[in-house]
């Protein structure tokens, strides 16, 4: 147990959490801001995985790795839109019009992938950029400086996401739109147009998620390559409490430990594998559990608006 | 029924509520069941277009998606067969909607029931069939039970959201399956050949669910499923606890106000909901399998949701719906041996018709407020 | 990819249908036309491995027997749902398929049931080993632990840092046979070797076997093998570090990176398809075991076309192949 905790181990647990955290981020980042509008979007795991398909598909056709990341960003921008046509124009139960989501996404996905592409291929994707002066710092800078530009992005989203969230004026009607439609619909808000918005942002950003998995992370395409991580992004927008910086802790505890329950597994053979897996899953549980946590959800999560009622 | 309603607070009354305590009315009923048939038909329109992609004939293809599964006995059957875990985890997901809870932990409470009753079976094969099928039938309830309790405990006690607790607790029965199969519980026939594959031993036969069909999987589970549709229906609507919980679905800041306890209701509604569809679990072992193996949800703690959404949250409109919906994968599967696409198109197809029906069950209930409306304006001019 | 339709079979379908078809074991093939086989898959045919490996020995085989008009085959892919797979055995043996193939272990209560129901029908599945006593149902199974000895042996000879990694989503199966027979090849070759390994608990979730990989990278190794599934993190995490092979296993995946892939073990179940359809043709229609090994070509060692291995590798790899054949070496302990 002891060779754990050394320093080659702990950087190279930071190392992988932070590849591991970068996905999830960007979608839970997403989510976080169609919840606070008040959309529930549980087909986050549909959205990344088209995002995921459409940047391979488009990266290992024209050879352009941006191309792709476009690519990603307006499939996951229309899936988005789909979720939000469904749940806020009509209205549908959310809970299950993510679910309808996610089935969608993930048939179709692989549907295209059978058909265009075929088998297994990978591509050469967005490589490992080291940042000036951060990236010569010894020991630090190999861990945390010398990552592709889409796990920095991931990072960088999440001040950016505060801002816009606490902030600005958007920030301010998606709160209000989240907690109290009715009153902000009296002062003139669009209700609709702002949560249409923020479930676009949202599935722009699963999009991406997908993305960074496919062209950047694995470099490749299979089916069914997020394996459920979109459902994990819905869960860590709880356990952020709706926060941002709550949603940074959550993917990094989830990854980092997922890391660690690795090299506990080489470290530590006589553990059983099985239980190790169970880590993340359980400590993120307990951590949540224990944490003074009291954040409330947004009043109107889930609820369709019609003006006049309320 | 002359129980008082409850006081509601206005901020969390909406259009739904007020709709689902509103008396049904045979044009509701209609467009309730119509509207969906339409949207199924527009959803298959739009496979239609990509089935012509794929180079197949759409017309052949649900030919054979409509008659295999309801054209003949054998392919009726087979979609009892899946309505049954279906129907089962539909209940439990009814009866946490009923409290305003998203249970999508089914998949996990699943793996619960069966890991719970596999072990139970083996462990006292020595009791008789009569004794060892309740039995286990009740052991797995209880571990799926206890599986949709820890989310119910950690909402009511801790404030944790149940979504964020199901998806755990459903990757961590899925490990621990992992672990149970590749080791303790793994099938010594297997050991011995040296193949290893994960699956447990064979269940003895006298703790087999009896089928009802010889020859087919049809097994006595599906009247099981039925007879506890009825007991949900009557616990929901006709005891005071079933009240309760939905009244705290309604409105919990007016339960809470009446009186009524609204963590532990929401927790009772969670325990259920593990419970049943940990039942699915065991007609699986007991009725199809009859031992554990990899994969044993079948993805029904996913799609007993849409079987719900599809019975209207009721839980014996989740009848018919869980058989519908089961025909509708049958013959999907069908459609796949009949004009040779790839099975991702099944799932395609299924996830269009599931945003569709959500989608339509808007314009149903505008039409029933429009239709209230009139009959409230024809009221008010007789009196 | 085959997208046209064959009309035949669809209107055969359809006639079954509306004769309302519940299960009858009225075969219908006629004599003189194609030999007609049916595989149901649990996962899909491009899966790289288990599935793909029989869908291309399907189609091999119909090549060599001289196409459509003489080889019939028709395939149920995603079958994760064992229910559905019976019901599509059933369909097959109704539309008097000569051969169905239950391509997944977890199929065999449903064979069990199927096959006494169309006694004019063979069944084969795999991969396991018992017939259930069964005049008319094959098994098949791969001894994957022959090629496991002789990848761990090659492994043993070109590690440098003497640190292994074996990654996989479960050690069950013939992944853990597979690992079982690497283990003790590389111990016979060099015992003071160490191998770490790892387990996922996911068939699909490729980022966190990327990172498993990554993680054995970092402490130390210079060599990574595991199950089919794993095969594409880890390649992608040896890319991007460099100076780490990868072995493979079921298919050949020298495709994915033809300079890191020094060997693969290759399923080929051309041989024990064409072994049933002959005795099928002959009158047995089952009762028969069949084993993938080196000694009857269905296990082959697929060396990397991008990486060259060193002679002396090479050669220690072609004696214990030899041994294993002759019954000199045994795979496992």
């Amino acid at each position: 147990m002891a060779e754990l905790f050394t320093l080659p181990v702990l950087l190279g647990i930071a190392f992988s959490g932070i590849r591991l955290a970068t996905p999830y981020l960007y979608a839970a980042l997403g989510e976080t801001f169609a919840q606070r509008s008040g959309v529930l979007n549980l087909g986050v795991d549909g959205i990344m995985l088209m995002g995921a398909f459409s940047a391979f598909f488009v990266a290992l056709n024209t050879g352009s790795l941006w191309l792709g990341l476009a690519a990603a960003a307006v499939v996951g921008l229309l899936m988005g839109l789909l979720m939000a046509l469904v749940s806020i124009t009509f209205k549908a139960e959310q809970g299950i019009s993510g679910i309808g989501l996610y089935m969608f996404g993930l048939g179709l996905s692989s549907l295209l992938f059978r058909t265009t592409v075929g088998t297994v291929k990978t591509i050469s994707g967005f490589q490992p950029v080291k940042l000036p002066l951060l990236g010569d710092l010894p020991i630090l800078g190999d861990i945390f400086f010398r990552h592709s530009l889409l796990v920095y992005g991931a990072f960088l989203a999440v001040p950016l996401a505060w801002f816009i969230l606490e902030r600005t004026t958007w920030g301010l009607k998606i709160r209000a739109v989240g907690q109290q439609p009715a009153a902000a619909d009296s002062l003139g808000v669009n209700v609709t147009a702002v949560r249409y918005a923020c479930t676009g942002l949202g599935g722009v950003l699963a999009g991406i998620a997908g993305a960074s998995l496919s062209i950047a992370l694995t470099n490749l395409f299979q089916e069914n390559l997020t394996s459920g991580q979109g459902f994990i992004a819905v869960a860590l927008v709880y356990f952020g409490g709706w926060r941002p910086l709550g949603v940074l802790g959550g993917a990094l505890l989830f990854s980092f430990v997922n890391a660690f329950q690795l090299w506990m597994q080489v470290l530590v053979p006589e553990m059983e594998a099985d239980i190790a897996v169970m880590l993340p899953y359980l400590l993120t549980i307990a951590a949540l559990a224990v944490a003074v946590n009291r954040t409330r959800q947004p009043a109107a999560l889930a609820k369709p608006f019609e003006r006049g009622e309320a | 029924m002359t129980q008082p309603r409850p006081p509601v607070s206005q901020l969390s009354q909406s259009l739904r509520q007020r709709k689902r305590s509103a008396p049904p009315q045979w044009g509701d009923l209609a467009a309730a069941l119509g509207l969906p048939a339409l949207a199924v038909a527009a959803a298959l329109l739009v496979g239609a277009l990509v089935l012509l992609m794929l180079g197949a004939n759409p017309l052949e293809a649900y030919a054979a998606l409509i008659g295999g599964a309801l054209g003949t006995s054998a392919g009726l059957i087979q979609s009892a067969v899946k309505a049954t875990p279906l129907l089962l985890v539909a209940l439990g997901i009814i009866i946490a909607f009923r409290a305003n809870v998203i249970n999508i932990g089914a998949e996990g409470q699943i793996i619960a029931g069966a890991l719970a009753a596999t072990w139970f079976a083996l462990a006292f094969r020595a009791w008789p069939g009569p004794a060892l099928v309740p039995a286990t039938l009740l052991a797995g309830f209880a571990a799926g039970a206890a599986w949709g309790f820890v989310p119910g405990l950690l909402k009511a006690r801790l404030g944790v959201n149940e979504i964020l607790s199901t998806v755990m607790m459903n990757a961590i029965a899925l490990q621990l399956m992992n672990l149970l199969l590749g080791g303790p519980m793994i099938d010594p026939a297997e050991v011995a050949a040296g193949t290893f594959i994960a699956q447990s031993e064979r269940l003895p036969q006298h703790a087999w669910l009896p089928r009802l069909v010889p020859q087919t999987l049809l097994h006595a589970g599906a009247i099981l499923a039925i007879v506890l549709a009825v007991g949900v229906y009557f616990f929901l609507w006709r005891t005071s606890a079933g009240y309760r919980l939905r009244a705290v679905g309604q409105s919990p800041e007016a339960a809470r106000y009446a009186g009524i306890p609204v963590p532990a209701y929401q927790m009772l509604s969670l325990t259920l909901a593990g419970g049943f569809a940990g039942l699915a679990g065991v007609v699986e072992v007991l009725g199809v399998h009859h031992r554990l193996l990899e994969g044993i949800t079948s993805g029904y703690g996913f799609s007993g949701i849409v079987a719900a959404l599809f019975g209207k949250l009721h839980p014996l409109g989740a009848i018919p719906a869980s058989f519908l919906f089961g025909s509708l994968l049958v013959g999907a599967d069908k459609m796949q041996r009949a004009v040779q696409v790839p099975s991702a198109l099944v799932g395609t197809l299924l996830g269009l018709v599931v945003l569709f029906v959500v989608g339509s069950d808007y314009v149903a209930r505008r039409q029933a407020a429009r239709r209230a409306a009139a009959r409230a304006a024809e009221e008010g001019e007789r009196g | 990819m085959r997208k046209h339709l064959r009309t035949a079979p669809v209107l055969l379908t359809l006639l079954a249908l509306l004769a309302g078809a519940c299960g009858g074991a009225t075969a219908t093939t006629s004599p003189s036309g194609p030999f007609r086989v049916a595989v149901v898959m649990p996962s899909a045919t491009t899966d790289m491995a288990y599935s793909q490996s029989m869908f291309q020995a399907m189609k091999a085989v119909q090549a060599e027997m001289g196409g459509e008009s003489a080889l019939e085959f028709a395939w149920s892919e995603g079958m994760f749902n064992v229910p559905d797979a019976a019901a599509a055995m059933r369909d097959y043996a109704t539309q008097g398929y000569d051969l169905v193939i239950a391509h997944g272990s977890q199929y065999g209560a449903s064979v069990q049931e199927v096959a006494p129901d169309f006694p004019d029908t063979s069944f084969a599945w795999g991969t396991n080993v018992d017939t259930f006593g069964m005049p008319n149902v094959f098994a098949y199974t791969a001894a994957a632990e022959e090629g496991g000895y002789v990848n761990g042996v090659m492994a043993a000879m070109l590690t440098q840092s003497k640190i292994i990694g074996i990654t996989g989503p479960v050690e069950v199966g013939d992944a853990k046979t597979y690992i079982d027979g690497f283990r003790n090849g590389v111990a016979a070759t060099d015992p003071s070797i160490t191998i770490n390994a790892t387990w996922t608990g996911s068939f699909s979730d490729v980022a966190l076997m990327t990172e498993a990989a990554n993680t054995h990278i970092a402490a130390g190794a210079d060599i990574l093998t595991g199950s089919s599934q794993s095969v594409v993190g880890s390649i992608g995490a040896a890319k991007d570090k460099g100076g780490v092979l990868w072995f493979g296993t079921q298919a050949d995946q020298a495709t994915l990176a033809p300079e890191l892939v020094v060997a693969s073990q290759v399923y080929d179940w051309v041989g024990v398809v064409k072994d049933m359809i002959a005795k099928h043709q002959a009158g047995t229609l089952g009762g028969e075991v069949f084993t993938l090994r080196l000694s009857n070509d269905g296990l082959k060692i697929a060396y990397g076309t991008g990486y060259s291995l060193p002679a002396d590798v090479r050669s220690a790899a072609e004696a214990a192949i030899a041994g294993i054949k002759d019954g000199s070496i045994k795979p496992l302990p």
